[in-house]
Parts: structure tokens; C-alpha cells; sequence
């Protein structure tokens, strides 16, 4: 029994049963609620598979239909890969979970098929090992995300889902034409194969500033966030959580990839410029998320602020590897968790009270006890107070910094900490006392205000389980700690 | 200069005078446009890097590349497409809100 669970393609699976799944869902839309989470379910146990698998067996490989690279497509898993579909497993099973309560019979139809296209295209993103296959699915999560935000209509969501449209096809196309100069430099577009061919070249400086530029723009960040804020303000609760826990982290995902197998070794400077910009995404995000009315905007402007983090470990990375990349890890996992709490927490406030107005709280805490404590523990992680993966994660980026007297970049993580903890509190503190103007409590079902508690009890559980978290992450050495490295 | 050089040139033109197109111009429709141009210059530089020297079959994985790009480019156009009336009909105006009206 073991051999044959170990034999099985999970990577395949993780990709064929979103897609079967939001298939299913779109021709019974019956049943759409059921299959939607039972899919959603299956996608967690084949996460769970192949993490059994690569923590005996090593990197996973599989060559679709039997083809193999150059000529067909690759799948590939190693610790890095393996992170971030267990991210999206654990994130989307408490979305699905939260959306079986959340949406009405007439939305729930297409928002079963889309959500699950989506979990399919960035499971395959993050087991595509070439930059075309990349490519592509990046447009399929892209365009997916952006049916997601206009699933509701009304004004908000469409003019936010249009400009978010426009933002990802920009960058999209200008990652293509990135693709198209190496390919034509080097005669590949794998990257494990690229990494061995490129040699610094003025071709090479091209596409890493056309990838580099189109992929911060999808990632959203500072100053090219501008689309962020309003979709992942106005998308349906569920959606805004999965824009921002998870459909970021994709093309920060593949720039990462590209980082680590190509442009690492060539670029000194680019480091540097991008942990300008993180910085400038902490204090002008949470700046920004302190002078919020609502609570969705304050949530998605703290999603520009934690992206800052994620582009601070650049500049750290050559003098202090695994503590800085360890560092990346856990505020990727960690903010998945928090911020998809958040949102729900967010989009159960807002079915409660029928606004989502800060000002305008009404005895939360007393009312709706597991939503208040959902939305305190993800802001314990987004604070980086101990215990939580943020903690984790932050302490872990502070070490490196310090460690390389980078006092500035100290500076940037304190202040960013302060003023989350400053937006936080800001909602939490109107929880607790009674509004200006009252009202009565809407009911909201246990499952949405017991999803997000879930999500935002993992993003606090993480902080207790480093030591097999960095086992994992080290599979295939994704971080070259061990091999060519400085 | 060589006619598979030039030819990589004109798509390298069209991805900048359409990222020009879609930034200047206000209405949906031309931002839609935009985006197309800049997504054919791509694919011709794609075809046009393809040519091997002297006379050598082109490298197939391009032409493959574009065929599959053409794909998305429709789907990401459809959808587009239908956004913007959706825009329209919610707003009145095909444009996105914070800019001027022409």
C-alpha cells in the first residue's frame, strides 16, 4: 500500500482535480456546493501526498504524457514548490469551506467553476518548471482572478476588476517578450538548463528588466500597486481573500524562480533596487492602511504593505542565505494564512452589519465573539508578535539585517510593525464598543465565522513548527544553500 | 541588417507604441486595442527570432509558442470585451473612473 501511495503522480493530481472538479461544478450546478468542497478537500489530501512523497523520495518529476523537455512539459516539484501548494491547499480549503456559506444560489453557480479553475492554474503554476508553461499559467490565473472580482457586478467590482485586467495583461506581455529574448540568447526556456547557459549580456539585462518590471506589477509592488487596493476591495469576501493570500504570491513566485536560477548571479544593483521599493511598500501600505474608513480597503492596503517584506530578503540574501530566505518563506505562508483570515473576517463584518465602516462597528466582540478573535489572531501574525509565523518570519529578517548592520532596513521592519499594529488596532478597538448608530445583527453561518478562525489559528500554529517546515523547504536545495551559492 | 532583425524591430515598435496607446488614451475600448498591439509585437518578435542562419528550417518552438499565446490573447480579449460592456452598462461611460471623459 505504501509503495503504491508513494509511486502515485501526485503533482498530476493536484492539477486534474481542480480542473475535473470546476468541470463537475459547471454541469451540476446542483450539487455544485458539495463537489466544490469535496474537491477542495481532495486538492489538501494530494498536497498533503506529495509532501509525503518528496520528504522520502527526494524532488518530484514528471514528464507529461511521457514526452519529457525540451519538447513537452515538465513537472516539477521540489521544498520551494512544495511551500507554496501547501499554502494553497491549507488557503483553499478554508476559502471553500467559507464560500459554501458565503454566496447566494445565483452566484454560487459561477463561482464554483471559476474558483476551482483557479486553484488548478496555480497549482500548475507552481509545478511548471519552464518559463512558457509559466507564462501561460500565470495568464490562466490571472484571467480567472479577474472574473472572480467582477462576480458580483456593481460598479466597484467592475471598474476594479477592469483595471485589475488591464494591469495583469501589461504585465504579462511584457514577461512574454522577456521570455522570447532569452529564448532566442539561449535556445531554452527551462530554467534549470538556463541556469547553466546565460552569461551576462545586454539581452539578459533586457529581459530581466521587462520580467522584473511586468512581474512586479502583477505582484503589486509599491509603486506599482495602484490596482490592487480597489480590486481586492470591492471582489466578493472569499475572492478578496484569495486575490491576496494566494494570486500574488504567484507571479512573486515565479520572479523568485527566476531570481534564484537566472538573474541572481548577474545583478548586484537590482537587489538593492528591490529592497527600495519593499521598503517603500511597508511604510507607504501601512500608512496608507492606517488612514482607511473601511475595512476591506484597510485590509487590502496592508497587503501592499506585507508584500514590502517579502522584497526586503533581495538585498539580505547574498550575505546571510537560509536566515533570509527561511525569513521569505515564513512571511509567505504566514501572510497566506492571516490575510485570508482577514478578508473572511472582513466579509463576515461586513454581512453582519451590512457596511464594512470601521467607525461604525457594533459590539462585535459581544455579537459575533469567533469573527473578533479570527480577525485579533491573524493580526497577531501581520504584527509579527510571538507566537505566530509572522513572528517567525520577521525575527528571522531582522537577524539578517542586523547581522549585516543593514540598520536602515531594521529601521523599516520596526516602523512597519508599529503601524500594522496601529491598523489593527484601529479595528479592533471600534469592536468592542457600541456604534453611534446601532443595529441589528444579520446572522452570519457558524462555517464562515469557524473558516476563518481555522486559517488565522494556522497562521498562528506555523510559528511552533519551524523545524519541519525548513526540513521541507530545504528538498532539492531550491535555494542553492548548498551548491554553487556565494 | 538582416530582414528577421528588422522584422524583431517592428514588434519591439508595436510593444511600445501600444504600451504608449494604453497608457495615453482614456477609452476602454482603445486601452483594449492597445493591449492586442503590444501582444502582436511580442509575437512577432517571437516568429521573427525563429529564422536559423542560412538555410535552416525555422526553430519550431517559437511558432509554437505564438499559437498558444494567440489563444490567450482571444480568450484575455473576450473577456476584456465583455468587461468593458458590463463597465458601460453600470456606469454609462466606457472609461475608468478618475480620468477625464473625451
Amino acid at each position: 500500500m505504501q509503495a503504491i501511495l508513494s509511486e502515485l503522480p501526485w503533482g498530476l493530481f493536484l492539477i486534474l482535480i481542480p480542473l475535473i472538479g470546476g468541470i463537475a461544478c459547471f454541469l451540476l450546478p446542483v450539487v455544485a456546493r458539495r463537489l466544490g468542497l469535496l474537491t477542495a478537500s481532495l486538492v489538501l489530501s494530494a498536497a498533503v501526498g506529495l509532501g509525503w512523497q518528496l520528504s522520502s523520495r527526494g524532488v518530484y518529476h514528471h514528464a507529461v504524457g511521457g514526452w519529457g523537455a525540451p519538447l513537452g512539459i515538465d513537472l516539477y516539484a521540489d521544498g520551494l514548490s512544495l511551500l507554496m501548494l501547501v499554502m494553497t491547499a491549507l488557503v483553499g480549503f478554508g476559502v471553500s469551506l467559507y464560500a459554501t456559506g458565503y454566496f447566494k444560489p445565483g452566484h454560487l453557480v459561477r463561482f464554483w467553476p471559476l474558483w476551482l479553475l483557479l486553484l488548478g492554474a496555480l497549482n500548475a503554476l507552481f509545478l511548471s518548471a519552464d518559463l512558457f508553461n509559466l507564462y501561460v499559467t500565470l495568464e490562466l490565473v490571472g484571467l480567472s482572478a479577474v472574473a472572480l472580482t467582477a462576480l458580483q457586478g456593481g460598479r466597484d467590482a467592475l471598474t476594479g476588476a477592469m483595471r485589475y485586467l488591464l494591469a495583469t495583461l501589461l504585465g504579462s506581455l511584457a514577461y512574454l517578450l522577456g521570455v522570447a529574448l532569452l529564448y532566442h540568447g539561449f535556445g531554452t526556456v527551462d530554467l534549470v538548463l538556463l541556469s547553466e547557459r546565460v552569461v551576462p549580456s545586454p539581452v539578459v539585462w533586457a529581459a530581466l528588466g521587462l520580467m522584473s518590471a511586468g512581474l512586479i506589477l502583477k505582484t503589486a509592488l509599491f509603486p506599482l500597486h495602484f490596482w490592487l487596493p480597489p480590486a481586492h476591495a470591492s471582489a466578493p469576501a472569499p475572492v478578496s481573500a484569495v486575490l491576496s493570500a494566494l494570486v500574488v504570491k504567484a507571479s512573486f513566485y515565479i520572479l523568485l524562480r527566476l531570481w534564484l536560477a537566472i538573474f541572481s548571479d548577474i545583478s548586484g544593483d537590482v537587489a538593492g533596487l528591490f529592497g527600495l521599493l519593499g521598503a517603500g511598500a511597508v511604510l507607504w501600505g501601512s500608512l496608507q492602511a492606517l488612514r482607511q474608513t473601511r475595512v476591506k480597503l484597510l485590509v487590502a492596503y496592508s497587503t501592499v504593505a506585507q508584500i514590502g517584506y517579502l522584497f526586503l530578503v533581495y538585498p539580505l540574501a547574498p550575505g546571510m542565505g537560509i536566515t533570509a530566505w527561511s525569513a521569505m518563506a515564513y512571511l509567505l505562508i504566514s501572510h497566506a494564512l492571516a490575510k485570508a483570515a482577514m478578508f473572511m473576517a472582513a466579509g463576515n463584518l461586513m454581512q453582519f452589519g451590512g457596511h464594512d465602516r470601521i467607525a461604525d462597528l457594533d459590539r462585535v466582540v459581544q455579537r459575533l465573539p469567533l469573527t473578533a478573535g479570527a480577525f485579533a489572531l491573524a493580526g497577531v501574525s501581520i504584527m509579527g508578535l510571538p507566537p505566530s509565523g509572522g513572528f517567525n518570519g520577521k525575527w528571522l529578517l531582522l537577524q539578517a539585517a542586523l547581522a549585516q548592520g543593514r540598520w536602515d532596513l531594521v529601521g523599516v521592519i520596526f516602523l512597519g510593525g508599529v503601524l500594522a499594529a496601529g491598523y489593527v488596532f484601529k479595528v479592533l478597538g471600534n469592536t468592542f464598543t457600541q456604534a453611534p448608530r446601532t443595529h441589528e445583527p444579520i446572522s452570519v453561518p457558524a462555517r464562515m465565522q469557524w473558516a476563518a478562525v481555522l486559517l488565522a489559528a494556522g497562521a498562528i500554529l506555523i510559528g511552533f513548527l519551524s523545524s519541519p517546515l525548513m526540513a521541507l523547504l530545504e528538498v532539492g536545495d531550491p535555494f542553492n544553500i548548498n551548491g554553487k551559492g556565494p | 541588417m538582416s530582414v528577421p532583425f528588422l522584422y524583431a524591430l517592428v514588434g519591439i515598435g508595436l510593444f511600445c507604441l501600444g504600451f504608449h496607446g494604453l497608457i495615453v488614451y482614456d477609452h476602454l475600448l482603445r486601452k483594449i486595442l492597445a493591449i492586442n498591439i503590444m501582444g502582436s509585437g511580442v509575437f512577432l518578435v517571437l516568429v521573427a527570432l525563429a529564422k536559423r542562419g542560412g538555410e535552416a528550417a525555422p526553430d519550431p518552438v517559437p511558432h509554437a509558442m505564438v499559437i498558444t499565446g494567440i489563444v490567450v490573447a482571444v480568450s484575455a480579449t473576450a473577456l476584456a470585451l465583455g468587461l468593458m460592456l458590463k463597465v458601460q452598462a453600470a456606469t454609462g461611460h466606457a472609461v475608468l473612473p478618475g480620468k477625464s471623459r473625451d
